[in-house]
Order: C-alpha cells, then sequence, then structure tokens
C-alpha cells in the first residue's frame, strides 16, 4: 500500500447568508465578523479523506490564508478528519490579488511532499476561480480543474472533468493540482470526537515574511490592480406581489400571455 | 482613447464558435485597433465566423489530446516574451478560459481579474467593473503597471455584434517545451443528452430551489420549462444536494442567463443566485417566505406553495 499525501487549500469567509459589506477604507471584504469555512471547501476535504482512506494510509493537510489569525473555518475542517493546517497569517495580506494568493499558498505548499494538492475551483465569496490553476502553475504541476470525481492509479489520476455539455475524462500524472467542483461528494459532519480533537491538532501560523515575501509583494502593494470605484448597482424595481388565494396560476398565465411568450 | 491590440481567447463546441467568443470580440472592437482570437484547435474551423466578428488573425495553439491551459498559455507567453503579445488578453468565464488566464498569469507575471461584466480603457489601462454582493454592487478596477491585461468576462456581459468582416489570416503559435507541467490528458469525452433549448440561450427559463422539496419533485420544474418551450434551470443548494446536474446550475457559480422570461420556484433568492439571473427581462417568483429576497426583484411574485401554484399553472397551460 502506498501512503497518500493530500493538502486541501480552504479558505475561511465571512457567512455567505450575511456577507457584510466591503471597508470603506480598504475596499475589501470585511473579515472582523467570525469566518467559516468555505462550503466549496469542504468538498475538497472530503474528497481528501476518502482518497486517503482509498489508499489505506496517508495523511489530509490544510492550507489557509487570512489576514488576521482567524482559525475557526480551519476548525470546521480539522474537525472532518484533516491532521493539521498552515494558516498563512499576516495583516499585510489585506488586498492581495488572486496571483500573490496562488504564490504565497504555493510556498506553504511546494515543501509538503504532496501527491495531491486539492482545492475548490472557486470561493464563495471571491470566486476569481483562477486560484488552484495558477498555484499549479507556480509550483509547475500539471493540473486538472472542475472535477467532479478523482480516482488514483498508482502514479497517475483519472479525473472526471465537467464540461458544459458533460464531462470529459482526463488521465493525469502526480503530483498535481485539482480543484473540485461544489455536490460532488456528500461532506461528513464533523463528529463530537471529531470536534474535540481538533483543538488539539497542530495549526502553524506563517507570516508573509517566513515564506521569503517582502512587504510590497503582497496585499495592496504587491497586487497588479486598485480599486478605483465602488457603487451601488442600478435597482431592479419589485413588481406585483400578490398572495396565493388558489388562484395565482392564473395571474401567471395573464402575465405570460402579456409578454406575448404564449 | 483605445488600446492597441486585443486578443480573445476563442472557443468553439463542435466547430461552432461560441456566443461568449462573438461577445468579446465585439467589445475588444471598441476597446482596441486590432482585435485577434487565440484558438486550441484547427484556425480553419473558425476563421470565417471569428472574421465576421472582427478578427483580423487567428493564431491557433495545436494541444493535441492535451487540457488547453498549459499549452495555450505557454504558447501566448512565448509570443509575449518575444515583444509580439497583445496589450489585453480577453477570456470567458469558462473551465477552459479560466484554466488559460490563470496559467497566463503566473507565466508573464501579470494580474488577472476576473468575473469582468464591463470593460473601458482609460489611460492605457484596462478598467474592469465586477458584481459583487448579488449584483448589489458595481466594483471597477483597474490594472496598475504594464500589460498583457488578463481580464475574464463573464458570459452575456456585451451584445454580440457583426462587423461583416472577412475571413481571417491564421498563423500558429509555438508550443514550448511544457516541463513537469505537462501530463494533463483528456482521453474521453461525455455529452449529457438533454432536449429543448439550451439553458444559456433559452428565451424562458424556469429554474427551482430548495422550495422545491425533494429531487423527485424537480419533475415539476422540468414538466413546465417544456410546457413553455424553454429550459430548466436549478440554484446551488439543489446542485449540491445533488438533486440537478451540474451543467443545469443558475448563479455566480455556474450558468450566467438573461432570457425573457424567468420564473424561479421555491428559490429564495441568495446573492449567489441573483448575479446569475438578475439580468433576465421578466422575472416571476413563487415563494412561500414573503421575505424571500428573490421578491425584491420580482416583476410578479406569488407568495405560496410551489407544490399547489405550479400543478395547477401546468394544468392551465395544458388546457389552452
Amino acid at each position: 500500500m502506498v501512503a497518500m499525501k493530500v493538502v486541501v487549500c480552504v479558505k475561511q469567509i465571512p457567512d455567505p447568508a450575511d456577507p457584510g459589506a466591503l471597508d470603506p477604507e480598504t475596499r475589501t471584504l470585511k473579515r472582523d465578523v467570525k469566518l467559516i469555512l468555505d462550503e466549496s471547501d469542504s468538498y475538497g476535504v472530503e474528497m481528501a479523506l476518502q482518497l486517503v482512506d482509498a489508499a489505506g494510509e496517508g495523511e489530509v493537510t490544510l492550507v489557509s490564508m487570512v489576514p488576521n489569525s482567524e482559525r475557526s473555518g480551519l476548525a470546521t475542517a480539522l474537525a472532518m478528519g484533516a491532521a493539521s493546517a498552515t494558516l498563512i497569517s499576516d495583516p499585510e495580506l489585506v488586498g492581495s490579488d488572486a496571483l500573490t494568493t496562488a504564490k504565497l499558498l504555493a510556498a506553504a505548499i511546494k515543501d509538503q511532499g504532496a501527491d495531491l494538492i486539492i482545492a475548490g475551483s472557486e470561493s464563495s465569496d471571491g470566486y476569481t476561480g483562477t486560484v488552484p490553476e495558477q498555484i499549479a502553475a507556480v509550483l509547475d504541476l500539471p493540473s486538472v480543474t472542475a472535477a467532479k470525481s478523482i480516482e488514483v492509479d498508482g502514479a497517475s489520476i483519472s479525473v472526471q472533468r465537467q464540461t458544459d455539455a458533460g464531462y470529459d475524462s482526463v488521465q493525469c500524472p502526480l503530483p498535481a493540482v485539482i480543484s473540485v467542483t461544489a455536490g460532488v461528494v456528500e461532506p461528513r459532519y464533523p463528529s463530537f470526537k471529531g470536534i474535540m480533537a481538533a483543538k488539539s491538532k497542530p495549526v502553524e501560523e506563517k507570516t508573509a515574511a517566513d515564506l521569503g515575501f517582502d512587504s510590497d509583494q503582497v496585499g495592496w502593494a504587491g497586487a497588479g490592480q486598485e480599486i478605483v470605484e465602488v457603487t451601488e448597482a442600478p435597482k431592479r424595481e419589485a413588481g406585483d406581489i400578490i398572495e396565493d388565494d388558489g388562484e395565482a396560476h392564473v395571474k401567471i398565465v395573464e402575465f405570460l400571455e402579456n409578454l406575448k411568450v404564449i | 482613447m483605445t488600446l492597441d491590440t486585443i486578443w480573445v481567447y476563442a472557443e468553439a463546441t463542435d466547430g461552432e464558435v461560441n456566443s461568449n467568443t462573438l461577445e468579446l470580440l465585439s467589445k475588444a472592437r471598441e476597446l482596441a485597433d486590432t482585435v485577434a482570437c487565440v484558438y486550441a484547435g484547427d484556425a480553419d474551423d473558425i476563421v470565417e465566423a471569428v472574421g465576421a466578428y472582427g478578427a483580423e488573425t487567428v493564431y491557433s495553439v495545436d494541444v493535441e489530446e492535451a487540457l488547453v491551459g498549459v499549452p495555450v498559455a505557454a504558447a501566448i507567453a512565448e509570443a509575449v516574451e518575444a515583444g509580439d503579445g497583445p496589450d489585453a488578453i480577453l477570456l470567458g468565464t469558462t473551465y477552459d478560459g479560466r484554466d488559460v488566464a490563470a496559467r497566463l498569469s503566473v507565466k508573464t507575471d501579470k494580474t488577472v481579474i476576473s468575473n469582468c461584466v464591463d470593460l473601458e480603457v482609460d489611460d492605457g489601462s484596462l478598467v474592469c467593473t465586477a458584481a459583487i454582493f448579488g449584483g448589489a454592487t458595481d466594483i471597477k478596477t483597474k490594472f496598475t503597471g504594464d500589460g498583457p491585461f488578463i481580464a475574464v468576462v463573464r458570459p452575456k456581459s456585451f451584445p454580440a455584434e457583426s462587423s461583416d468582416g472577412g475571413e481571417a489570416d491564421s498563423e500558429e503559435l509555438d508550443v514550448p517545451d511544457l516541463g513537469s507541467s505537462a501530463g494533463a490528458v483528456v482521453t474521453d469525452r461525455f455529452v449529457e443528452e438533454s432536449d429543448g433549448p439550451k439553458l444559456d440561450e433559452a428565451g424562458i427559463v424556469v429554474a427551482g430551489g430548495r422550495g422545491i422539496g425533494e429531487a423527485e419533485k424537480f419533475s415539476m420544474v422540468t414538466d413546465l420549462a417544456k410546457a413553455l418551450g424553454g429550459a430548466a434551470g436549478a440554484s446551488r443548494a439543489i446542485v449540491d444536494a445533488g438533486w440537478v446536474p451540474y451543467s443545469q446550475q443558475v448563479g455566480q457559480t455556474g450558468k450566467v442567463v438573461k432570457p425573457d422570461v424567468y420564473i424561479a420556484c421555491g428559490i429564495s433568492g441568495a446573492t449567489q443566485h441573483l448575479v446569475g439571473m438578475k439580468g433576465s427581462k421578466n422575472i416571476i417568483a413563487i415563494n412561500k417566505d414573503a421575505e424571500a429576497p428573490i421578491f425584491g426583484i420580482a416583476d410578479l411574485g406569488i407568495i405560496g406553495d410551489v407544490h399547489k401554484v405550479m400543478p395547477l399553472l401546468l394544468e392551465a397551460l395544458a388546457s389552452r
């Protein structure tokens, strides 16, 4: 049996049900609320745990990045079964673009000896959807994005990759970076035992400097972009709202008739 | 003021150029003097179609069976390195488009701005508008430093307007040695059969959410879509729950739709969903919860139970 070492990138985000606001000064998302594990990443964690289970031996470790030491989202992923985590935490990171984020994550991953690096296809808050592939490029590894399933087969993997029309079967040598789409596995709920065990699992904090980055390479200073304007989008006016009295379907038919679509 | 040159990453399905590529070409003509395409395939297949939308040249990349991200980005980066690159590269928010953009950003050490819904040229740079908080807020981000500016643009952000241009020239870009990043190869392709119009092209979209109650009841949504000659869509919640395939997801993750009529059934209207459908011309919402955010953008809102309203609606349509 061959031990399988999987690193999962996880993001801690404000609860999407209450996404908060932009900080008027930094023009970044306020992250002073309690952060949670991005649901999109729970699929990657689950996938990794299943692959290690299938291999019979190995471990899942986590990498995450925040400006403020926040760990509550990491705790969820550790409680699911990940063994340990690296938390890149540094106030200087505020404003980092996707490329810088990928460089930092890659720096934290590169010496871990991973067979596989898994990330969500896109985060629920920033949803740039480029970071996993950027990590692969920085590490000079092959990659498959938008994976629906992963099967390890010795030194390579078979992946079903989501396409607009269905899916492609993709063969890829290891080590590799894979991004997984949401909904492809059922993320386990952390058990009470898991939650208790998570409290004593190691979380190593690293600053940008620890990873070899100068302060002008990260955050707004290192970003190749600047926010020039934030405006309210034009609001869509709400129309007629009616309570169904058993005849609401007639209203819908009339509405569709008026539009001449039926 | 315009940029000198923009390249658009072109995508085609079964030899037909994707609408999202034509949208990008149409906008690129406004932003730059010269517009060209990069295409992972045989240039001859698309020179006519993209020429008609203003592309002067198709730069083709022979990727064989590889996933396109690595070889296409390497080929573009080589052209940039040689000083033959464009000022900006536009790509669609697609699986392949994102891969190419991401790889290229690392190869060229340039930032990539994603989820653009509008683009403008300002002082030799590109300013990208993206929608955040479910489309309630627009945020404009400008590239600093030198190009090429890499922008990933949401589908349906611009109308596709022909330039009546003739066939584009073609030229092949060399793929350099890909080293250890190469190796992801497509071995087989599966197409999920679906009848009726495509979700992102349909004039009418009927979409279901958690309020539908259970996977089996999603047939109410597909039946209504069929009765109206439209396509069936879904919220992320029920795609994640495994009721409906991902290809039917409407939202921030998933498809952007702008039909004439959007009927949201049992969808509360999370920001994640609104981003994908708020551009619909007319929105009808059926939801039990009077406080559901979807009612804030609905032209006709029905506070009621989808399990009562939808069967009656189907009956009424059938009897017409």
